[in-house]
């Protein structure tokens, strides 16, 4: 399977590339003080420019920096230098306006809270009314096919339960983009399978835009329409692979030698 | 998918809270086997030591003065010991309360603002060191004898613990539980409100169960330089100076005294099982 040939069907609207991009790193760098007293940089000169309706995994070995790409994306960490835009605002605003949903790599749903509870929580927030609020947060627990553990406490779920619940909790308010930070790296093998087949369906009908971090390739190659790969520290950007699979994309996918080509790509840059 | 990942055949029941009156009863039992086990020890020590009835009375010579009345005509000691304790829970609910407030408020307070926990903290502390004794005579200078100086004993006796855990509680929030708050744009206010209050609720229950039964010791305390006579200090006063004469009145006044602060402590159970119910049941706590 030549690459070019099925490039055209990965995108469905190949249009959106020239658009403005919906995250955007531009000379990004990072430093961190070190118990020692020096600094060390976990970040450097980061370039990366992420579009509409695209699946972005990020890979790279731990303590690579991918954690503290994403936290930067999302303003919960600010870059010592360079310039990030999402939606084509700073963070900051960005963070304010809502605009985008976190998943993080434990579930961090709230032991005193229900499944229903929890999905509500960022609509609380957001001062919805009760009504809608409950109505909303049963659309997506039929969306992760959780809906008769809606009244469960979190410590009552599996954890790919409860991670589906965070992802629930994540789309909740309809954010244009989310950022994944490892979600399923605590998870078993066939468990974690499960929940890509699973997020490949959500994403499939939400559309979001998708930055997921991940240490898996098989898992950043069936989900993502493009890896980039990130040197250990300090992390650089070493190879930006377009996936050019074909949506939607069957479990069995995994088994075709064109999957194998692109996990073998993935890993020569890994180790570049 | 959603039974394959289930892990838990109790996934889809309701929670498995064995209701609260079982959780109150069995170790309502076990305690009540502590007891007479306690007595045949008491009564064995009697025996083996040849104690008079100053240093021990019997057990027996225990219930006897609870049942008689401390002069003709009167009420049974019981009875008198009940109304006492009734007047002593009373004040010690409101010290229990306002010192419960000032806790709580002290604790939020000092979690928003490390100058002022830096600034405060070792003060509260050094109140502590303070015996109660020595401040109890001032507070009854300061707002004269009655309900109000006793609750204000018991109080300064209860917010202490209250401040101490639920500080803990409110700042052992997880990492990753703020930032999904802070991803939100959510304000200090719904922070407090639906992250940190919720998390420190475990710790103000501990802190509560301590406050609870120090709450009573205080207003005990705070009765004697009051010289209030309705309640159980007034009672302890009174039977002290007749000890030589009838002991058992005394033994039975403490005893009052320990069912009154166990019954404070239940009552903080009961309502930390009607409150924090996301537990699972081998986690709740008595």
């Amino acid at each position: 399977m030549g690459q070019s040939s099925l490039s055209a069907e990965i995108h469905s609207e190949p249009a959106n590339r020239s658009d403005v991009p919906i995250v955007a790193f531009k000379g990004v760098n990072r430093r961190f003080k070190a118990p020692s007293g020096g600094m060390v940089s976990a970040l450097e000169n980061i370039s990366l420019d992420i579009y509409a309706n695209e699946f972005v995994s990020i890979i790279g070995p731990s303590g690579c920096g991918k954690s503290t790409l994403i936290r930067i994306a999302a303003d919960l960490l600010s870059p010592s230098d360079g310039e990030v835009r999402v939606n084509g605002k700073p963070p900051h605003t960005a963070r304010l306006n809502r605009e985008y949903g976190m998943v993080f790599q434990a579930a961090t749903l709230y032991d005193w809270r229900t499944v229903i509870k929890n999905i509500e929580l960022p609509l609380e927030v957001m001062r919805w009314p009760s009504a809608r609020r409950t109505a909303r947060a049963k659309e997506m627990l039929d969306l992760v096919e959780l809906t008769e553990f809606a009244s469960n406490y979190p410590w009552q779920l599996s954890g790919g339960m409860q991670q589906r619940v965070a992802i629930a909790r994540a789309l909740t308010f309809e954010p244009s983009i989310l950022f994944m930070d490892e979600p399923f790296g605590a998870l078993d093998e066939i468990t974690r399978e499960r929940m890509n087949i699973e997020l490949l369906k959500i994403w499939s009908k939400t559309k979001t835009t998708v930055i997921f971090i991940t240490h898996s390739i098989q898992e950043a190659v069936y989900l993502s329409s493009r890896i980039v790969v990130m040197s250990p520290r300090p992390g650089q950007i070493v190879a930006d692979i377009p996936i050019d699979l074909p949506y939607p994309r069957a479990p069995e996918i995994r088994d075709t030698e064109a999957f194998y080509r692109l996990v073998s790509r993935v890993r020569a840059g890994l180790h570049t | 998918m959603s039974q394959a990942t289930l892990t838990q055949p109790s996934g889809t029941q309701s929670l498995s809270h064995p209701s609260e009156l079982i959780t109150l009863v069995r170790p309502a039992g076990t305690f009540i086997l502590v007891l007479i086990g306690i007595g045949l020890i008491w009564e064995a020590i009697k025996i083996i030591f040849h104690l008079d009835i100053k240093i021990l009375p019997h057990v027996s010579d225990i219930s006897d003065a609870l049942l008689s009345p401390i002069q003709e005509g009167k009420p049974i000691l019981a009875q008198l010991l009940f109304d006492a304790a009734i007047f002593t829970l009373r004040e010690a609910l409101l010290g229990f309360g306002l010192g419960a407030s000032l806790g709580f408020a002290l604790a939020v307070i000092f979690a928003h603002s490390l100058p002022l926990e830096r600034g405060l903290m070792p003060l509260v502390v050094a109140s502590q060191t303070v015996p109660v004794l020595a401040i109890a005579p001032m507070v009854v200078v300061w707002l004269k004898a009655g309900w109000l100086s006793v609750a204000v004993i018991s109080a300064y006796l209860t917010f202490f613990p209250v401040t101490v855990n639920t500080l803990r509680g409110l700042s052992s929030v997880p990492a990753t539980a703020l930032e999904l708050m802070q991803s939100y744009a959510a304000t200090r206010r719904q922070i407090l409100v639906k992250l940190r209050i919720p998390n420190a609720l475990p710790y103000i229950m501990t802190a509560l169960k301590i406050s609870a039964t120090t709450s009573i010791v205080g207003a005990i305390i705070g009765e004697l330089p009051s010289g209030i006579q309705d309640g159980l200090g007034g009672a302890i006063l009174n039977f002290n100076q007749y000890y030589s004469s009838a002991p058992a009145r005394l033994w039975a006044t403490n005893l009052v005294a320990a069912l009154t602060g166990i019954l404070a402590f239940a009552s903080v159970v009961l309502v930390e099982q009607a409150i924090v119910r996301w537990l699972p049941a081998d986690r709740s706590t008595l």
